[in-house]
């Protein structure tokens, strides 16, 4: 009887595990935020309770708290309660089902930035055969990966598969209760990726969310953490100089990364999403929190980003430099054009001995956009003989948009060392003269002055993404002259 | 090959050339010398395309064409260079990578292959050498540092690399000591053909010394008031502007 019983159970458990996927595959929430709609997000991705219960204390955070107002940036209110949190993967047939069904414009982007054929189709969003797909992505990266210990995955798979390293770590760096879209964003993080190289490993090769299978739906709360352990070097390359079609307005994301003794990452981001249009329609808003946290002695962060996409930037990627001389690293190129807003910078706090840090920020505003650099330096009474060195150059073309620069310098500690240099140029009609009296466009002419302009950032990345920052500049530029 | 025709321009609403008529045949080597704030500069920024210059009358054809109907860059690739008197610097963009998107818009203008990297570093080494630079400058940011010697010889040395069909020369002698000045004078000498014509603008007489020309024209007051032979430049030495009812406020150095 017992064992009849037994059975039965697990037939009503299978059954609803059943019924479980198939409502995986057909549900969209309704729109809405509240407790319940967390409980089910929770439910659908199978999370252990620890999970659920810290995204209902996020939740209750984010209820107390107001979105903030400082940024230099405008847009109507977000309503919150109209957005659904969660959707379920598109289904094959509303894709479109070949290239001819892509917006051209699309196509001729895609065309200009050199991305291989068989990758446009997916990046559009075309339904390829995602099971081949993956499987020769997953092959070739999984194994090299496994044999060196590293874990890369989706943090939704890690929450299942290393709960005792996501409960440890995840909010250590960025605490739910950080900032208004840090507790959203822990509330209800969709997906987003997750790698921990173990200790004495140097990552085989770079890690990149274009490559991960899962990329392309991870959804508007994106949630990534990143765990060097001691002794350890990743790189980590986020995004793609494709342009994103995302019919999600408000991204959120948060970004944490956690660096021990001696260990260093190194993560860049190119960011294009949808900017809008050139009258300042649509357009996605692009509120991150992006964190490191050099714990250990010796340890070693660099963010590099390039961002021309997004309606309005709202993002700071910092450095907490708790471990003595430990360095902090911020290469930023960050260009706007037509309306789009950007405010954007960084924060380095200083607290252990011997820390250092370097901020080299370039601005570049074209059209009727506004561009502005905000950065904090701040030196902990432990920081001694802590150094930073900011340099923030803002370009203008035309004499329509804005650059603004608000430094931020803090220190209670007497040996602490800042510099801080600061320039606006402009693109000048001497410049612009002196390249068409060349023979060249002046299209060309203004990126190349651009990307002259940028080269101190983009010789921080990664090489291959380096040479397609560059055309993406050159790109995002279109339409900036005449 | 260059025709000017009553050419009126003004600069924030100033009129500056007060109808210019100029003939250059292919082959030819003319000056324009006046003294300061005769229009000299003004004429040559005019021909290059300079949106800051407004033409108010006038007309100037180009191997036939309406030179004027044509965007800077177009006048360019028809063959239309311009040594500027003083190179702007863009910061950060290499000479090399400058230089050969330059050849390179040429190229395809002209329906050539365009250069690959190497191939350019190849030719971009040898010119410079033409006109005594050392090729390492290639690598430092355009005009990015460059002593006012090395500005001028390196807008020389575009003018090799792109061989124009007319290479305007606005005060390429000026700031030059007399080793640079012979230097930016063989490169110019070496452009020298029977298919390509010359127009130097200057205010000194020394620099036809070494670069002879076929005709001498003095602008004064907007317009081309003599035209002579190599002989009018060096009565011009002798005499100054002032036996040509012009006044300078530079004639010192004229005659000097």
């Amino acid at each position: 009887m017992a064992n009849t019983d037994r059975q039965v159970n697990e037939l009503i458990k299978r059954e609803y595990e059943h019924g479980f996927v198939t409502e995986i595959e057909a549900e969209t929430f309704e729109p809405g935020l509240n407790e319940d709609v967390i409980r089910r997000l929770s439910a659908i991705k199978n999370e252990p309770e620890f999970m659920l219960e810290w995204r209902l204390k996020a939740y209750r955070r984010w209820l107390e708290m107001d979105e903030p107002n400082w940024a230099h940036v405008n847009f109507p209110k977000v309503d919150y309660n109209a957005i659904s949190y969660y959707s379920a993967p598109k289904k094959r047939e509303d894709m479109p089902q070949s290239l001819d069904e892509v917006d051209p414009e699309l196509l001729k982007t895609y065309e200009k930035l050199g991305i291989p054929l068989h990758e446009r189709a997916k990046l559009a969003g075309v339904a390829v055969d995602a099971v081949f797909d993956s499987v020769s992505v997953a092959t070739t990266f999984k194994e090299p990966l496994e044999k060196a210990g590293v874990i890369f995955c989706p943090i939704s798979e890690a929450v299942q598969k290393y709960p005792e390293l996501v409960q440890k770590y995840l909010g250590s760096v960025v605490p739910a209760g950080d900032n208004y879209f840090a507790a959203l964003n822990s509330a209800v993080f969709s997906d987003g990726s997750f790698v921990y190289i173990p200790k004495g490993v140097r990552c085989p090769m770079e890690l990149s969310t274009y490559f991960r299978i899962n990329a392309a739906n991870t959804g508007q709360f994106e949630r990534t953490l990143i765990i060097a352990d001691d002794d350890s070097y990743v790189s980590y390359l986020e995004g793609c100089t494709a342009p994103m079609r995302d019919e999600n307005q408000l991204h959120a994301a948060v970004v944490e990364l956690v660096v021990l003794d001696n260990a260093q990452i190194k993560y860049s981001t190119v960011q294009n999403w949808y900017p809008g249009d050139e009258n300042g329609k649509g357009g996605i808003y692009n509120f991150v929190t992006k964190r490191a946290a050099c714990i250990g002695k010796n340890s070693k962060v660099s963010w590099t980003q390039v961002e021309t996409g997004s309606a309005i930037t709202w993002k700071y990627p910092s450095c907490v430099l708790r471990g003595d001389n430990s360095v902090g690293e911020f290469y930023s190129v960050a260009l706007t054009h037509n309306y789009q807003q950007a405010d954007t910078g960084t924060k380095m706090i200083h607290l252990g001995k011997n820390t250092s840090s370097t901020i080299i920020s370039k601005g570049i505003s074209a059209g009727r956009s506004s561009n502005a650099y905000r950065g904090l330096v701040k030196f902990g009474p432990g920081a001694e003989a802590a150094r930073n060195f900011t340099q923030c150059d803002s370009l203008l073309i035309g004499d329509r948009c804005a650059a603004h620069t608000f430094p931020y310098i803090e220190s209670q500690n007497k040996t602490a060392i800042v510099e801080h240099e600061a320039t606006t140029s402009k693109v000048s009609d001497e410049q612009m003269f002196l390249c068409r009296q060349r023979g060249i466009d002046p299209e060309q002419a203004v990126s190349m002055i651009v990307n002259g302009f940028c080269k101190e950032v983009f010789k921080e990345l990664p090489m291959e993404f380096a040479v397609e920052a560059g055309k993406l500049l050159e790109v995002s530029l279109e339409g900036s002259v005449g | 090959m260059l025709s000017i025709k009553n050419l009126h321009a003004s600069v924030e609403g100033k009129e500056i050339l007060k109808g210019i008529n100029l003939e250059i045949k292919p082959g030819e080597v003319h000056a324009i010398m006046g003294p300061n704030g005769s229009g000299k500069s003004t004429l040559s920024q005019v021909l290059a395309g300079n949106d800051a210059y407004e033409v108010t009358s006038g007309e100037i054809l180009f191997n036939g064409e309406d030179l004027l109907a044509l965007e800077t860059e177009e006048r360019a690739r028809e063959g239309i260079f311009l040594a500027f008197q003083y190179p702007v610097e863009i910061p950060g963009v290499s000479n090399l990578q400058f230089l050969r998107t330059a050849v390179n818009a040429m190229r395809k203008h002209q329906g050539q292959e365009e250069m690959n990297a190497a191939e350019f570093m190849k030719l971009a080494r040898q010119v410079s050498k033409q006109v005594d630079l050392n090729p390492d400058f290639l690598k430092r940011g355009v005009n990015e540092g460059f002593s006012g010697g090395e500005k001028k010889r390196n807008e020389v040395m575009q003018a090799l690399l792109l061989q124009p069909k007319l290479a305007i020369l606005d005060e390429t002698d000026s700031g030059l000591d007399i080793d640079a000045l012979k230097v930016a004078s063989d490169g110019v000498n070496a452009l020298r053909s029977d298919d390509r014509a010359i127009l130097m603008v200057t205010h000194y007489q020394r620099l036809l010394n070494y670069i002879v020309p076929d005709q001498v024209h003095v602008l004064a007051g907007g317009r081309i008031i003599k035209s002579g032979g190599r002989e009018l430049a060096l009565e011009l030495e002798e005499k100054g502007y002032g036996w040509l009812g012009v006044k300078d406020e530079d004639e010192a150095q004229v005659a000097g």
